[in-house]
């Protein structure tokens, strides 16, 4: 069958334990094309590409359905190995390569070149293990590659420890390039590590290669980015294919507002009236040209004020520094510039200053950092309290009846469905340890509340009564709460203002009811400023 | 950012920053040489002693040393788990001796029964160990440990309790149990030491001729081109035979020991021509690793060494030691293994499994397997190295001669400068000889310093041990320091990589 | 079937492997006839002897830094105090000057130098542990075995007076001290409030030479022999483990003790709560250094022996198989760990040694049965534990 398309994946259904996460997703790409694949986090983008290279995690959760052609013949992956076969590639977002190596035995790596060994009968006996490596070969095959994306000035007998991390980036590509019959290229989130210029650069080479036949799948959030270079672009939103269009049919703000939709759950009953006095004058915490040095999630440059009583939200999309924020505060990593808790400055050198200046957290890294899963849950909910405030101590010692009184009224209160105050909280479900780690924050008697990703990994039963309980104590206590989420819908209906942040600064601070259009502009780190010049 | 600037690999450091980075780099060695300088000079030892127990010493234990390198290269860290290798070689010597056979032949006995015990006993080793990747240099310690409990029982309890065994020159009068001491006198002492040289020119003719023979039959069976090259080996090889015929060439070679005088200058020779090939290959590019100084400093220091020779005192002082010919050509041949296998196929995923379990598995490379073969190599490398030890040693302790094995090699190769993770030959050559150095002379200089030779004794043990200690510690702070260095944020693999290492099943 | 298998599972497989073969040597002992007071005297005694020893491994353990294998240490800094006491006793002549009074204040004077250095040394040995993250028993294995032959050097050039501690000519200490003239046996040993000992009297205070020094009958109920059947309780040792694990106890129950035993379990949870684990850790690592050394004294004065150099090179060995015999792991251990751990380990050893001798006729079987069990149970418990402890 004549197909004007290199690939093409129709209709895949994938299902992780009983939840659709790719719903009648298609995806086509022509020879020579850069096809840019967008979507929040969550939207699929990533399943879709495991489904792709027939990551084994796609097989051993039951496969998928739909089918896959390239160059139109049904293909089956069952491995990345086997993608490889075909000719797919990627380039990852973190790098692939082994520092202490050379650039050309990184390209190299896993197919090297070799020559039957001198001894007769050993390739017979030991396969190809003992072949004799063929530097020389290997080193024009890496020179080739390299010259072919215009890295003239990488020196293919280099090591990589100590490359500028552009020049890593570009090691990898020509890997993926040097691979015999490449015929589709992945990037995934290629320019986030990148300087300007060498973003600039890598934009240049993925026009080189395309222009070569090889067809790239360019997965991004920079919709800049995706305008300069990409041909055409796939939306993806809740698992579900939204549209295909040509780049040149198409405008940023049309783009933002596909990606972020219209979000008509309503998530939580905000019948209360709203009897808070939120005044623009009390301001409960003030970030100043703060920073933070979280690997993964860095925190550049946010300067914010957030007033007493109102519930604040921070959204972006994952990496963009939202996470860093509240770990900052907590003293988890590196920080700089101020930090002002009703008007005064916090210390954040010292070890648990936050959570004696009354700021509770909740982390959004339940498993990791958020609970002693071995120990019982009355352990967990007295535990910070006890450490900071030397409360439910009778001298040095745990007063039991004390703590075990206040651990039963939150059990109730909070509505933790276990066997007793004993039980340990690894064995509880998602939702339940949720709410140990909310009643230990609470346990604190806090003024602020930072609370991250509240929802995540929980039914929707319990992610319901988290939200609705964080908004009574704020009715009720008048505590200052930040949530910090990815989920855009949880954040809207919770929320006074949203900030979005993007490439760790606060890229606008909006009303939960602004358009979509904006959070999407303001998730790619854009404005309407920016779309309209 | 300047594009148009090459990235090369040389720095131009000043004379003395190199000169600081070289003596930082060595800094374990040069301790160590100073503290046999020490412990020489207040010892009072004779130097002409001390050299020949030097070199004997290298003979014995140096082929052993150079067995820690695969798992090295493999990233296994330091594998204590040698110890295995020697339970399997001592094994092997005891069914020898107790069947009575001697000789050269009994020694190809113990290889053959040897052999095939450390090849199971390593393949074992390694599937154990890839339980417990990242944990492999304690799993290695406390298994030693294990497998020598089971040794014991073996000797105590089951040769002549279960398995039958009377012979009175072995077994405890009970009948159960093995004596304390196997002697190897007039069975397999010296069996290798002894080797002449005139029987490893025909032993190397007969190799090269079965393997031109396996060529030419595969080529007549149009399997593999036979080349000129091939001829050209094997003409040579017949030809240098051919020589030993002639009796002014014959009759130096009934000699099993070879005088320094005659081994120095060849070891000079090989250093220097290494080196003008080297200087040859990379006339034109730079490869990484190079250095044109260096290679032009050892070809001049080769030289120089080989003029020191003529000196009178110290050509008498080399004069005076002999070296047995054979274990020196194996401890040659394991280093020029060594150096082939990393040239091969295996021995490049060996280095890519080191360096980046997630990456090779994610290059399709079985690292699982590629580990296997690591210990498997070791094992059987250990096990020859302690058949090399115990028939020079003559006579060995049943129940204690391996216990130390694993421990005195690593803290070995420790001092001649390797870490956790990096090894050579050269390290481990000159940590086998400035370890023994130390052995050697540490009681006498505890004798003359504090009246004790125990001093010394314990000295020397609290130093293997410290050496150990020490470079374990250096390894896991320099690991640490690495790891919060945001440099380096590909120690935690994205999603998609850590998806495709799912394989290996690596724990974080 | 499953009901069989979730048995197995709760108890532990190694556990039960090793319970079986208890009892079944147990009987085979008794069948073969064996005294039974003898036997059970002895499986208390050395189930005493060495629990603090392994004690000493929890505090280690719950604030992170794994199987303690370095114990050689707070073992190094016992028998510094033991000695030092002994020789002062000696010098100062305090039997002579004391009585009986003299043993116990040996015992206390040895217990507070130990306790002292070991304090200091577990301190700055915590310092190197944080140092090395992640590979913490493969140093503390070989930081271990450095001490102890380091100790070995000082052995030998110690220059004292004391004739239980010293070679007869030379100098040095010797390697097997008695304690018979000095605190052994005072918590364990029946006959020493029934008979007078002898000790000798340093020359340099007086020239009596020797006196007869008995222990008061009224302390006789620190040792037992119940209705001198030959079934010795050793009372005093039973105390003194009790009160060990008291101390232990509380400590897990006040403030800082839960914060040590969260920096073990979770470090990220730990500094989160503006925790230092750091200092969890190091002071995790002193207290264990610190029962490693009263471990060692208690152990001495019931085996009645000193032993210096190598013996207590793979003690650090013996006390973490025990531990995790008795179920803990290389991140969690409870005080019952220790207590069902020793007496499954000690009781196999020291039946072991009467039935060996029974059918065969080898005297080191005990020893080869310990390395076996105590390294294979510490290999399986790292198999266990999902990739080590590095990386």
């Amino acid at each position: 069958m004549e197909t004007p398309y290199l690939l093409s994946m129709d209709n895949i259904t994938k299902e992780y334990f009983g939840n659709r996460v790719l719903k009648n997703v298609s995806l086509k790409i022509k020879p020579g094309e850069i096809h840019a694949l967008m979507g929040e986090n969550g939207a699929g983008k990533s399943t879709l590409m495991n489904v792709l290279f027939g990551m084994p995690v796609i097989h051993q959760t039951g496969g998928f359905e739909g089918q896959v052609q390239l160059e139109g013949k049904v293909i089956r992956i069952q491995d990345p190995q086997g993608a490889m076969k075909y000719g797919i590639g990627m380039v990852h977002q973190e790098f692939m390569l082994i520092p202490d190596f050379t650039v050309t035995e990184n390209i190299k790596v896993g197919r090297e070149i070799g020559r039957s060994s001198i001894l007769p009968l050993m390739d017979r006996v030991f396969g190809r293990d003992l072949d004799h490596m063929e530097w020389e070969k290997m080193s024009t095959d890496s020179r080739k590659a390299l010259d072919s994306i215009g890295m003239m000035n990488i020196e293919e007998y280099a090591k990589v420890a100590g490359m500028p991390i552009g020049f890593q980036q570009f090691v990898e590509i020509a890997r993926e390039i040097d691979k015999t019959g490449i015929k589709l290229l992945v990037f995934d989130e290629p320019t986030a590590v990148l300087t300007e210029s060498e973003a600039d650069r890598l934009l240049e080479i993925m026009r080189l290669i395309a222009s070569r036949g090889i067809a790239i799948i360019f997965i991004t959030h920079r919709l800049d980015e995706v305008m300069e270079v990409a041909d055409s672009l796939t939306i993806l939103r809740d698992g579900e294919f939204i549209a295909r269009k040509d780049v040149v049919e198409t405008d940023l703000v049309e783009i933002a507002q596909l990606m972020i939709g219209r979000s008509v759950e309503k998530l939580v009953d905000d019948s209360a009236e709203d009897t808070r006095r939120i005044d623009d004058d009390r301001i409960a915490l003030e970030l100043i040209n703060y920073r933070v040095d979280m690997p993964g999630e860095k925190v550049r440059q946010i300067n914010v004020k957030i007033r007493e009583g109102e519930i604040f939200g921070f959204g972006g999309l994952a990496g963009q520094g939202k996470i860093g924020i509240h770990n900052g505060i907590q003293g988890l990593f590196e920080t700089e510039g101020s930090v002002i808790v009703h008007g005064e400055k916090l210390d954040l050198s010292k070890r648990g200053e936050a959570l004696r200046k009354d700021i509770a957290f909740v982390s959004e890294d339940r498993r990791g950092v958020g609970l002693l899963l071995g120990e019982s849950i009355e352990r967990n909910i007295i535990f910070s309290a006890m450490q900071v405030k030397n409360e439910f101590l009778k001298g040095r010692f745990i007063d039991r009846k004390k703590s075990r009184q206040h651990v039963e009224a939150m059990i109730k209160l909070l509505d933790i469905r276990c066997t007793g105050p004993e039980q340990t909280v690894g064995s509880l479900s998602g939702g339940n340890q949720q709410k140990v780690c909310l009643a230990r924050a609470l346990t604190l008697k806090p003024n602020i509340l930072m609370v991250a990703e509240p929802t995540r990994g929980i039914d929707i039963g319990a992610k319901k009564l988290v939200l609705e309980y964080l908004r009574k104590i704020n009715l009720e206590e008048g505590t200052t709460i930040v949530v910090i989420s990815s989920e855009l819908a949880e954040l809207r209906s919770i929320c006074d203002r949203i900030a979005i942040v993007s490439e760790g600064k606060i890229s606008a601070v909006l009303a939960p009811d602004a358009s979509d259009a904006d959070y999407g502009l303001a998730m790619s780190g854009l404005s309407r400023e920016d779309v309209s010049a | 950012m300047n594009q148009n600037k090459r990235l090369t690999l040389e720095t131009k450091d000043s004379f003395a920053d190199r000169l600081k980075t070289l003596l930082f780099d060595n800094k374990v060695m040069i301790v160590f040489a100073l503290l046999c300088y020490g412990a020489f000079v207040v010892s009072g030892s004779q130097i002409e002693t001390v050299l020949s127990e030097v070199f004997t010493r290298i003979a014995r234990n140096g082929f052993t040393v150079l067995a820690l390198l695969i798992p090295v290269f493999a990233g296994m860290g330091l594998n204590f788990g040698i110890v295995i290798g020697a339970i399997a070689a001592q094994i092997a010597v005891f069914a020898t001796v107790y069947w009575r056979f001697t000789g050269f032949g009994g020694m190809m006995l113990a290889v053959a029964l040897a052999t095939p015990m450390a090849i199971l006993f390593g393949y074992l080793v390694g599937k154990l160990f890839n339980k417990m990747k990242g944990a492999e240099m304690i799993a290695g310690l406390i298994l030693g440990y294990f497998a020598d409990g089971l040794y014991q029982l073996l000797f105590l309890v089951l040769i002549g309790g279960v398995i039958p065994a009377t012979d009175p020159r072995f077994i405890i009068d009970g009948g159960m149990g093995v004596k304390n001491a196997i002697d190897l006198t007039g069975s397999l002492k010296y069996t290798l030491d002894r080797v002449q040289i005139i029987d490893l020119a025909l032993g190397l003719f007969i190799i090269i001729a079965v393997i031109t023979a396996g060529k030419l039959i595969l080529h007549l069976r149009k399997k593999r081109s036979f080349e000129h090259k091939d001829w050209i080996i094997f003409a040579v090889v017949a030809v240098i035979y051919g020589l030993t015929y002639l009796p002014a060439i014959e009759k130096h070679l009934f000699a099993d020991r070879v005088n320094l005088i005659v081994a120095l200058p060849l070891f000079l020779a090989f250093v220097a021509l290494r080196n003008l090939y080297h200087l040859y290959r990379n006339r034109k590019t730079a490869m990484p690793g190079f250095s044109r100084t260096r290679s032009i400093f050892m070809i001049v220091l080769a030289g120089v060494v080989f003029g020191l020779t003529y000196v009178p005192r110290l050509e008498a002082l080399i004069m005076s030691v002999n070296l047995p010919v054979l274990p020196f050509i194996l401890i040659a041949g394991l280093c020029a293994f060594n150096n082939g296998l990393l040239n091969t196929r295996l021995g490049q995923n060996m280095r890519t499994v080191g360096q980046s379990q997630t990456v090779a598995a994610a290059s399709g490379i079985d690292v699982d397997r590629t580990r296997v073969i690591a210990m498997v190599l070791s094992t059987v490398l250990a096990c020859w190295g302690q058949l090399i030890y115990l028939q020079n040693i003559g006579t060995f302790s049943t129940y204690g001669a391996h216990l130390q094995i694993g421990q005195f090699a690593v803290a070995a190769l420790l001092v001649g400068g390797a870490s956790v993770s990096k090894a050579t030959n050269k390290q481990a050559l000159i940590g086998v000889t400035l370890f023994h150095l130390l052995f050697i002379i540490a009681p006498q200089a505890g004798r003359e310093l504090f009246g004790d030779a125990m001093v010394g004794e314990y000295f020397r043990v609290f130093v293997s041990y410290g050496v150990i200690a020490l470079s374990l510690a250096m390894h896991a702070w320099q690991r640490k320091i690495r790891k919060e260095d945001p440099e380096f944020p590909d120690e935690v693999p994205s999603k998609p990589a850590t998806a495709l290492a799912h394989k290996v099943k690596e724990a974080d | 079937m499953t009901g069989v298998r979730k048995f197995v599972n709760s108890v532990g497989l190694p556990r039960l492997i090793i319970g079986i073969f208890f009892i079944a040597l147990i009987i085979s002992g008794l069948a073969l006839g064996l005294n039974p007071q003898f036997l059970f005297s002895d499986i208390i005694r050395r189930w005493l002897m060495y629990s603090i020893l392994v004690l000493a491994m929890v505090p280690g353990v719950q604030s992170g830094i794994g199987l303690n294998f370095g114990i050689s240490l707070g073992v190094v800094s016992g028998l510094v105090g033991v000695v030092i006491a002994m020789e002062v006793a000696f010098n100062g002549g305090w039997f002579l000057h004391l009585g009986a009074a003299a043993a116990w204040l040996s015992l206390l004077l040895a217990l507070v130098i130990a306790i002292v250095i070991a304090a200091l040394v577990g301190a700055a040995y915590g310092l190197l542990l944080n140092r090395v993250k992640g590979s913490e028993m493969t140093v503390s294995t070989y930081v271990g075995f450095s001490s102890i032959a380091m100790m070995n050097i000082v052995w030998v050039i110690l220059n004292f007076k004391n004739g239980q501690l010293r070679w007869p000519i030379g100098r040095g200490l010797r390697n097997t001290a008695s304690l018979q003239e000095s605190f052994g046996g005072l918590l364990s040993d029946p006959r020493i409030y029934e008979t007078a000992r002898s000790i000798t009297i340093s020359p340099e205070v007086s020239d009596v030479g020797s006196i007869k020094v008995k222990q008061p009958a009224g302390l006789s109920f620190l040792a037992i022999d119940v209705a001198d059947s030959g079934f010795i309780l050793p009372l005093g040792l039973i105390l003194v483990f009790a009160l060990c694990c008291l101390v232990v106890w509380l400590f897990f129950r006040s403030k800082t003790g839960v914060a040590l035993s969260a920096a073990g379990e979770n470090e990220l949870f730990t500094r989160a709560n503006g925790i230092n684990v750091d200092r969890m850790r190091i002071l995790g690592t002193s207290i264990s250094t610190v029962f490693g050394a009263v471990g060692i004294i208690i152990y001495a004065q019931t085996y009645g022996f000193l032993q210096l150099y190598n013996a207590p090179l793979m003690m650090g060995f013996t006390a973490v198989a025990s531990i995790l015999l008795g179920g803990a792991t290389v991140t969690r251990a409870r005080i019952s760990n220790v207590i069902i751990g020793t007496l499954l380990f000690q009781g196999i050893l020291t039946v072991a040694l009467p039935v060996a001798n029974q059918l065969v006729n080898v005297s080191a079987l005990p020893e080869v049965m310990r390395m076996i069990i105590s390294n294979g149970i510490i290999l399986y418990a790292l198999s266990k534990t999902k990739g080590g402890n590095q990386r």
